[in-house]
């Protein structure tokens, strides 16, 4: 390790770190902008200047040393430097004072003060006064839809916001136009920006140029805002995030930081979906139909008693648990119906394809990766996702992945990653190989070495054609399969990536064969090969473990013959999972249907007695992501109305039933316990986060930031008795502003705030080394971690793995296979409830191929009615779809009577209305925001 | 013995004296104190010079307060002004120190001399925005924020504010 001199003091540095990672990893304070630590350095804001002296001599002699740019400077043996020194300190000042030049008296009304970088780093300078007494240059702001915010005079021209946009996250439409004092970040027109991520760009840009937009309609200081760790519910990936609540609605969404999952970045539907918590159709009472049909609000002891009533006795009880529902309110659903009785809430589809990717998990020779993993893979192949709209992190993940060939490139030139211009110079176009083969075009098609446009059967059998090339027990003519295998085998850590959005077990089992033919070949000194299943709910494969494989799904439930007295259905909308007359059919079998859900969805507008639950901002529980691991979210505020954990709902109804499965059960903690006991693939989950007795030095975890302010008004106009603080008797955490928020584990950490660091860049206050885990350490327990033991290879038994690849794919007359269509805004149930993305969501459509459409006598914006009044949607007529397959747009309103892989008749819809196009919305104009 | 003597007659005489001096006692109410202009008293929103509301609902007298006791939302205007949706001071904690005051970037919340605020119920010592809220400017008469600040609001565009120039024409090569 390289010791270096800073200010006369010595330190040891890692080996290869610039300085400014060096001093902020030292917990030294030098003010930066335009480095991210996950993007690099380019040296474009100077504001990171320190002195560097040649010898110990030279800076005895109090020469003056050189001015060097702390993010462009290798760490080097024997190094000397002054940080603090008069000179660097006022070189810093002249620029952060050049820096403002034009910057606007805006700070008051900044979406971005009392969180912003430039505030930080101009009070961390001492600049105060400015000396220029030209005019200021102002600029005019774009519309860039309904999420992001563009105050463009408050630009410093750091070039984060492009090199995040377009270098990082692949983004074609922002750029950076004009030149030296016009420079101007923005789109070439106004419009929405098209990147899926481009939510980020609040949290990268270090001013109030992109701020949140419906934030900024309804603000509310970071110091104001109380929050918790949570995690996102939706999609699997499992984001952590931090969601901050004020005056009982959630305000914002922010990163939350873990360095195997997601990083420093989230997706848009993670991001701005999460508002569905504060969607009108959020129920705050329990309501009970009368025999007019007519919802009436009853009070929560009435509630628990007809709850009760209805599971005792003799009572015939049914239970559909659900893959978007935490571990523990399953667990007790489970519990309360008895193991037979009870559904997971999966289609009979999802289901098989869930238990699928769990068995291949568990036996597979390849390791399951994390994101950080899939980052470092060096060659990859897709089948058959979409994985933009079906798991999005994971795309952004992939765009990272594929420059470890830049890397390897720089590294034989003894370039450092961080070199970020030098590298991506050097690369150019040249990238780690990528192979994509889905059934429609995919978002990750621009950084493909080859994509293939397949029915789900050929991307399967192409699949198991590349594990047989890499087995060599292949002719090696065989295009493209050989080209994959050759490619996939040259690597040093391949990574296969399939899931479940096909509805197609195949693919899924193909990918697996390649990953064990190539964990079987790899060469001595590569590492083990990488296997990625996707699954489409935040709590699938929670759910797979939870559930044997032979649990009822929806269907079976209504295949059977007897009647059910009481059906409970726990946060699940039936009637998008399954066709509306298995739906109903099961329906009818029931006499009293209860729903506990947090919306109003129709499935609940259904029921008999309807129970408010919390939603995730409000409510504990624990859900396992696609790679096993169990996280743990905490509410973020307490609950409104009459609104309650369906954990909470579910445990006092098994007290008062008596249940002797409950007698040891008195809170959230004694559920995770129980259900680890009970269910050995579980056995991790006590260990996602602490329990409720951790104490930091003594007291709880505050949620709220040492600013927070208004507590002696806030609830002053309903009662000017201020009542005590809510006790949160459940976790560690605290409603309140007293405690430690320093040195607790990862899970546990509810904000990032360090003195002097406001904004989010304060990270590094937490983490171990920049870029490193959190000082407390990661957040998340893997439950299925094979990481360590893939050296024993023999463990693997392939049973799960079916060798034989599927028949060919035969378009047949008359009839469509249905494919997927995702969509990153619709395609997720619960975000498409949030007012944030109403905006950007789009009506179902189907997608088929001119020749398909020219058959069918269709153009784009006609209509297509499918099968016997299944559906009836738009015709978008893309060429990249197989002939003979039609992608409908999945988890979308009108598309909930069709399954995956289904054949079905197509027909012209003879009285279709054209949908009206949508007005593209143009703001700003001049005369205000 | 005499030292004391003598301490007791000073003290006698400094009593007396105070016979002949005016009596600092006044008749209040009936009489009322001369309080200065900047005395710290009943808090109030101002209007700025053109008569619209000078709050921005920035939350920093919120912030600054010490006590904890001032509440407020902003929002959005039509007209692209940031406001308080309420603006809340809950009087029976206000300590009146003028932090608030101290803290805010437009002048919009100042301290007044007036004191005489008490009330028979607590909960009535809980004013809105609607108490709170004068027609004037208060002690400032000048200052209008949005005049300097770079956001763009109905009738002042972009450019148009204190020591600005017009907006950049990003098409144009021109230095
Ligand atoms: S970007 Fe920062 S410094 Fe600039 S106006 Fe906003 S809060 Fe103030
Ligand atoms: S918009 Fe923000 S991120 Fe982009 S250059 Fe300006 S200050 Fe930097
Ligand atoms: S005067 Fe002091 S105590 Fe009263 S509202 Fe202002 S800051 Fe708070
Ligand atoms: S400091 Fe001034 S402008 Fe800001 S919220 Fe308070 S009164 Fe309004
Ligand atoms: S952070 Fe080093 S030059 Fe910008």
């Amino acid at each position: 390790m390289p010791v270096i001199t800073i200010d006369n003091q010595e330190y040891s540095v890692k080996e290869g770190d610039n300085l400014l990672q060096a001093c902020l990893g030292l917990g030294l304070d030098l003010p930066y902008f335009c480095w991210h630590p996950d993007m690099g350095s380019i040296g474009a804001c100077r504001q990171c200047a320190v002195v560097q002296y040649q010898n110990t001599e030279d800076y005895r002699a109090g020469s003056r040393g050189r001015i060097v740019m702390g993010c462009m400077t290798q760490v080097t043996d024997g190094a000397i430097f002054s940080l603090n020194g008069d000179k660097a300190s006022e070189f810093r000042k002249t620029i952060v004072e050049s820096l403002m030049l034009n910057h606007p008296h805006d700070c008051p009304v900044c979406a971005e003060g009392g969180e912003c970088h430039l505030q930080d780093m101009t009070v961390m300078t001492g600049h105060r006064d400015r000396h220029y007494r030209g005019k200021k240059n102002t600029h005019r702001n774009q519309y860039l839809g309904p999420l992001i915010h563009h105050e463009m005079n408050r630009c410093i021209t750091c070039y984060r916001c492009t090199r995040y946009y377009n270098n990082y996250a692949g983004g074609k439409d922002l750029a950076a136009m004009a030149a030296h004092d016009h420079v101007y970040f923005g789109r070439h027109q106004e419009g929405v920006l098209e990147s899926e991520f481009a939510g980020n760009l609040v949290e990268v840009c270090p001013t109030g140029v992109f701020t949140d937009k419906s934030l900024v309609n309804d603000y509310s200081r970071k110091w104001d805002l109380q929050s918790a760790p949570s995690v996102c519910t939706h999609c699997a990936v499992g984001c952590n995030t931090l969601p901050g609540e004020r005056y009982g609605k959630l305000k914002r969404v922010h990163n939350r930081y873990n360095d195997e999952v997601n990083g420093y970045f989230l997706c848009d539907r993670g991001r701005f979906g999460a508002k569905f918590v504060n969607s009108d159709k959020r129920i705050n009472n329990p309501g009970l139909r009368d025999e007019h049909g007519r919802y009436n609000i009853i009070d929560p002891h009435q509630a628990l008693h007809q709850l009760v009533e209805a599971c005792q006795g003799d009572n015939n009880i049914a239970a559909i648990g659900s893959p978007r529902a935490s571990v523990e309110a399953n667990f007790l659903l489970k519990t309360l119906a008895g193991e037979q009785h009870y559904s997971p809430g999966f289609n009979a589809q999802e289901q098989s394809l869930a238990q699928l990717a769990l068995s291949l998990q568990q036996h597979s020779a390849a390791t399951i990766p994390s994101i950080k993993d899939i980052e470092c893979a060096d060659a990859i192949f897709i089948l058959g996702e979409d994985l933009t709209h079906s798991a999005p992190r994971i795309a952004l993940a992939l765009r990272q992945s594929v420059r470890n060939k830049a890397y390897a490139l720089a590294a034989e030139l003894k370039l450092q990653p961080w070199q970020d211009a030098a590298v991506r110079n050097l690369a150019q176009d040249q990238r780690s190989p990528l192979f994509v083969a889905a059934v429609t075009d995919t978002r990750l098609d621009d950084i493909a070495e080859q994509c293939h446009h397949l029915a789900p059967d050929d991307i399967a059998r192409l699949g198991y054609a590349v594990a047989e090339q890499i087995s060599g027990k292949a002719n090696a003519s065989d295009e493209p399969a050989n080209t994959i295998a050759q490619a996939l085998l040259s690597a040093q850590r391949p990574l296969i990536i399939a899931g479940s959005s096909c509805g197609n077990a195949a693919i899924m089992q193909a990918a697996a064969a390649i990953a064990d033919a190539l964990a079987l070949r790899k060469n001595e000194n590569a590492g083990n090969s990488m296997l990625c299943l996707t699954l489409p709910e935040a709590n699938s494969l929670g759910q797979a473990m939870l559930s044997p494989n032979e649990a009822p799904s929806i269907e079976a439930l209504a295949e059977r013959a007897y009647k059910i007295d009481t059906l409970i259905v726990l946060e699940n909308d039936l009637f998008r999972r399954a066709p509306a007359a298995v739906v109903d059919k099961l329906l009818q079998s029931v006499t009293t249907l209860i729903v506990l859900d947090s919306l109003e969805t129709p499935t609940l507008a259904t029921s008999q007695l309807a129970l408010p639950a919390a939603s995730v901002a409000e409510s504990e529980g624990t859900i396992v992501s696609l790679e096993g691991r169990a996280q743990r979210y905490f509410p973020v505020s307490e609950c409104q109305g009459e609104r309650r954990a369906s954990w909470a709902w579910l445990l006092a109804c098994l007290k008062e039933l008596g249940h002797p499965e409950a007698a040891n059960i008195h809170r959230f903690d004694d559920i995770t316990l129980a259900c680890s006991a009970a269910q050995p693939m579980l056995k991790g989950i006590t260990l996602a986060a602490p329990d409720h007795f951790y104490r930091n030095a003594g007291v709880k975890i505050p949620r709220q930031p040492q600013r927070y302010s208004g507590r002696t008004a806030m609830r002053a106009n309903v009662s000017v008795h201020e009542p005590k603080q809510t006790e949160d008797d459940e976790t560690a955490l605290a409603y309140t502003m007293e405690g430690l928020n320093r040195h607790q584990p990862g899970s546990l950490l509810p904000f990032v705030w360090s003195p002097g660091w406001n904004s989010n860049q304060s990270l590094h206050k937490f983490q171990t080394e920049t870029g490193g885990p959190l000082k407390g350490g990661t957040a998340g327990k893997r439950l299925l971690d094979n990481r360590q033991n893939n050296n024993n290879q023999q463990k693997n038994s392939q049973q799960a793995v079916a060798t034989t690849a599927p028949a060919a794919f035969q378009a047949s007359a008359g009839q469509w296979l249905l494919v997927p269509r995702q969509r990153i805004f619709g395609s997720d149930e619960l975000s498409s409830y949030s007012d944030n993305l109403a905006e950007l969501l789009s009506d179902a459509s189907i997608e088929i191929n001119s020749a398909d459409a020219s058959l069918l006598q269709v153009k784009n914006g006609d209509g297509l009615s499918l099968g016997e009044n299944l559906a009836c949607l738009r015709v978008v007529i893309n060429n990249t779809i197989p002939q003979g397959c039609a992608a409908y747009s999945v988890g979308i309103a009108g598309t909930f009577n069709l399954t995956l892989g289904q054949r079905v008749s197509l027909q012209k819809a003879s009285d279709w209305q054209r949908p009206k196009q949508a007005d593209v919305i143009a703001s700003d104009g001049g005369a205000h925001v | 013995m005499l030292k004391s003597l003598r301490s007791q007659l000073t003290t006698i005489w400094t009593i007396l004296q105070h016979s002949f001096s005016r009596c600092e006692t006044v008749q209040y109410p009936e009489q009322k104190p001369y309080l200065a202009p900047r005395y710290r008293g009943r808090i109030v929103l101002t209007t700025d010079p053109d008569g619209d509301e000078r709050c921005v609902a920035c939350n920093l007298c919120a912030v600054a307060c010490p006590v904890d006791c001032i509440a407020l939302q902003q929002g959005t205007r039509e007209d692209g002004r940031w406001y308080p949706e309420f603006f809340r001071i809950n009087f029976s904690r206000c300590i009146m120190c003028g932090m608030c005051e101290e803290a805010c970037p437009t002048n919009a919340i100042q301290l007044t001399p007036d004191f005489e605020m008490c009330e028979y119920d607590r909960q009535n010592m809980v004013y809105e925005k609607e108490h709170l809220q004068i027609d004037g400017p208060g002690k400032y008469h000048d200052y209008n924020f949005y005049r300097v600040s770079g956001l763009a609001i109905k009738g002042k565009d972009k450019g148009e504010a204190q020591n600005e120039a017009q907006p950049i024409d990003v098409k144009s090569l021109l230095p």
